[in-house]
């Protein structure tokens, strides 16, 4: 990864804290930063809240740019569990895999990971867009609330369980899809959004190739013929 | 929550490393469980069957249990005291003599039997367990380790992992069993022994004992799949190598590294961040249900 020629201060974790490096970020209006040698820490780049370009070079450990709001993140590497959790606005990229439950609750914003998610991606999401190159693990989608889970490979055993208005678009196979959770047909407005998101995620594939899931919307609403449970 | 770590060498130039590579895997797991620790170090095995003791008064008159032992499984045995450890090297036949300690020493505990693993326990910094059993300075060809956060158990050094599952054979589990009761139970009938209330011990003897009915280790591991019930990821370290498996939810993290010198297992990337060459290593979290085996003997 060749350096952001914006980047305006370095911060390398074999010589300052987690600590240092957060409340550095929470300080700026704007700027770019470079994290080097994250070794897998945790919290890096959480709760920002100012448009700043932040690069971390190497693996993320857990709620890596969690809270995100405004900037946009990049992890060279891997990173762990709840990456971008309770995401309101901004990007965060990571490059290679990240763990369970990413961008869990997020709000808003974009998430991109070119590589595989695992477990419980998007858990409860409530707005933000998660694009996905690789695939994605069990339970993913669940609860869902609102926003758009796109997928380039596969997704896992019980997809969009227990979904509520979430869109998900998987263009490989799908395990199995949880409770009230179905298929839904593809039309152009639908192929339009996947293309949108390809577009901002700088990733490549045929939109029409995509598959589309939603709610059957019979858990989360009131049926008058149960009124006899209430 | 617990930290567990494990490595297994490809290169044999990194033997004299195995330790002190361990010990920087443990070093990063502490604030995962910083109550407890243990490791298991599997050196080539050899001609001597070492008999890994644990003292639980500090007061055990080893030369006396020695000397009880030799006329018992009428062969020699040296022993080596290490704190309020003590290994027991002999050429007779480790299960007789393991029998033997569990019956005439109340005050000793039995962590391993075999000709490869040696085990030693603590409670307290899992960094000071591993100075005072001179962890970094030991060779080998693999090693599993684990730091404990007690959740279902007390902080008693009889609650810290590994637990021993038979001959050259024990495991570490970071997570918790919700059905360890009835299992201990159908196990004390079907003859397996427990020391703890250890919920993990459970887990360690289900596999004592399907392995003992004939299963392999990856058998028992799957079986050990459907009996089970809770969260957990366990890595067991064998005489020849080490498995990794994780519950069919995957309640409990793991990730897996390898390059072409060492594969490492743990429960996050910061422990493996130290391991020479990890910059190349194809690094991959394990899939659930799923069990992945490495072995020195393939």
């Amino acid at each position: 990864m060749t350096p952001d020629p914006s980047v305006a201060a370095d911060f390398d974790l074999e010589h300052c804290t987690v600590r240092e490096l957060n409340g550095a970020l929470h300080q700026a209006l704007s700027g770019g930063f470079r994290v080097l040698n994250p070794g897998g820490a945790h919290a890096l780049a959480c709760g920002l809240d100012a448009p700043l370009e932040v690069h971390i070079d190497g693996h993320a450990g857990y709620y890596c740019a969690g809270m995100n709001k405004s900037a946009n993140v990049t992890v060279t590497g891997n990173a762990g569990t709840g990456c971008a959790e309770n995401i309101m606005s901004g990007e965060v990229r990571v490059q290679g895999d990240v763990s369970q439950s990413l961008a869990a609750t997020g709000h808003g914003g974009l998430v991109v990971v070119e590589g595989s998610a695992s477990a419980r991606a998007g858990i409860s999401m409530k707005g933000v867009d998660i694009v996905v190159g690789g695939d994605v693990g069990h339970m993913s989608a669940f609860m869902a609330q609102a926003g758009r889970l796109l997928v380039l490979g596969q997704a896992g055993p019980d997809l969009g369980d227990s979904i509520y208005e979430a869109q998900l678009y998987v263009r490989g196979k799908v395990a199995s899809l949880g409770a009230d959770c179905e298929e839904k047909p593809m039309e152009a407005e639908h192929t339009a959004i996947v293309a949108e998101l390809l577009e901002r995620a700088r990733l490549d594939a045929d939109a029409a190739s995509f598959r589309r899931y939603g709610s059957a919307r019979k858990l989360y609403h009131f049926s008058v013929d149960n009124m006899d449970a209430y | 929550m617990c930290g567990i770590v494990g490595l297994f060498l490809k290169n044999e130039d990194l033997q004299p490393e195995l330790g002190r590579l361990t010990s920087l895997m443990v070093h990063e797991m502490v604030d995962r469980g910083p109550d407890s620790a243990g490791f298991a170090v599997y050196e080539t095995p050899g001609e001597m069957t070492k008999i890994s003791c644990l003292s639980l008064t500090e007061k055990t008159d080893w030369k006396a249990l020695s000397d009880d032992l030799q006329k018992v499984i009428e062969a020699p045995v040296e022993v080596q005291v290490i704190e309020d450890h003590a290994i027991l090297y002999t050429t007779g036949d480790g299960a007789v003599a393991r029998n033997r300690i569990i019956e005439i020493a109340a005050d000793v505990t039995v962590l391993s039997v075999g000709h490869a693993i040696e085990l030693f326990k603590g409670i307290g910094d899992p960094d000071a367990i591993a100075d005072r059993f001179g962890l970094s300075q030991r060779t080998g060809r693999h090693a599993i380790a684990h730091t404990r956060m007690a959740t279902e158990s007390a902080v008693v050094i009889a609650g810290s992992h590994p637990f021993s599952t038979g001959a050259d054979t024990c495991l570490v589990h970071n997570g918790s069993l919700s059905n360890h009761n009835r299992l201990r139970e159908n196990l004390r009938r079907q003859g397996e022994s427990f020391q703890t209330e250890n919920d993990s011990e459970v887990a360690a003897g289900y596999l004592a004992w399907r392995m003992r009915q004939g299963d392999t280790l990856e058998a028992a591991i799957e079986q050990a799949l459907q009996d089970l019930d809770g969260f957990y990821t366990l890595a067991i370290g064998t005489r020849d190598g080490f498995a990794v498996v994780r519950d069919p939810i995957a309640c409990k993290p793991a990730i897996i590294a390898e390059t072409q010198d060492w594969v490492a297992m743990s429960s996050e990337y910061r422990a493996i961040a130290r391991l020479p060459g990890v910059s190349h290593a194809n690094i991959w979290e394990p899939e659930p249900a799923t069990v992945y085996a490495w072995s020195h003997a393939a």
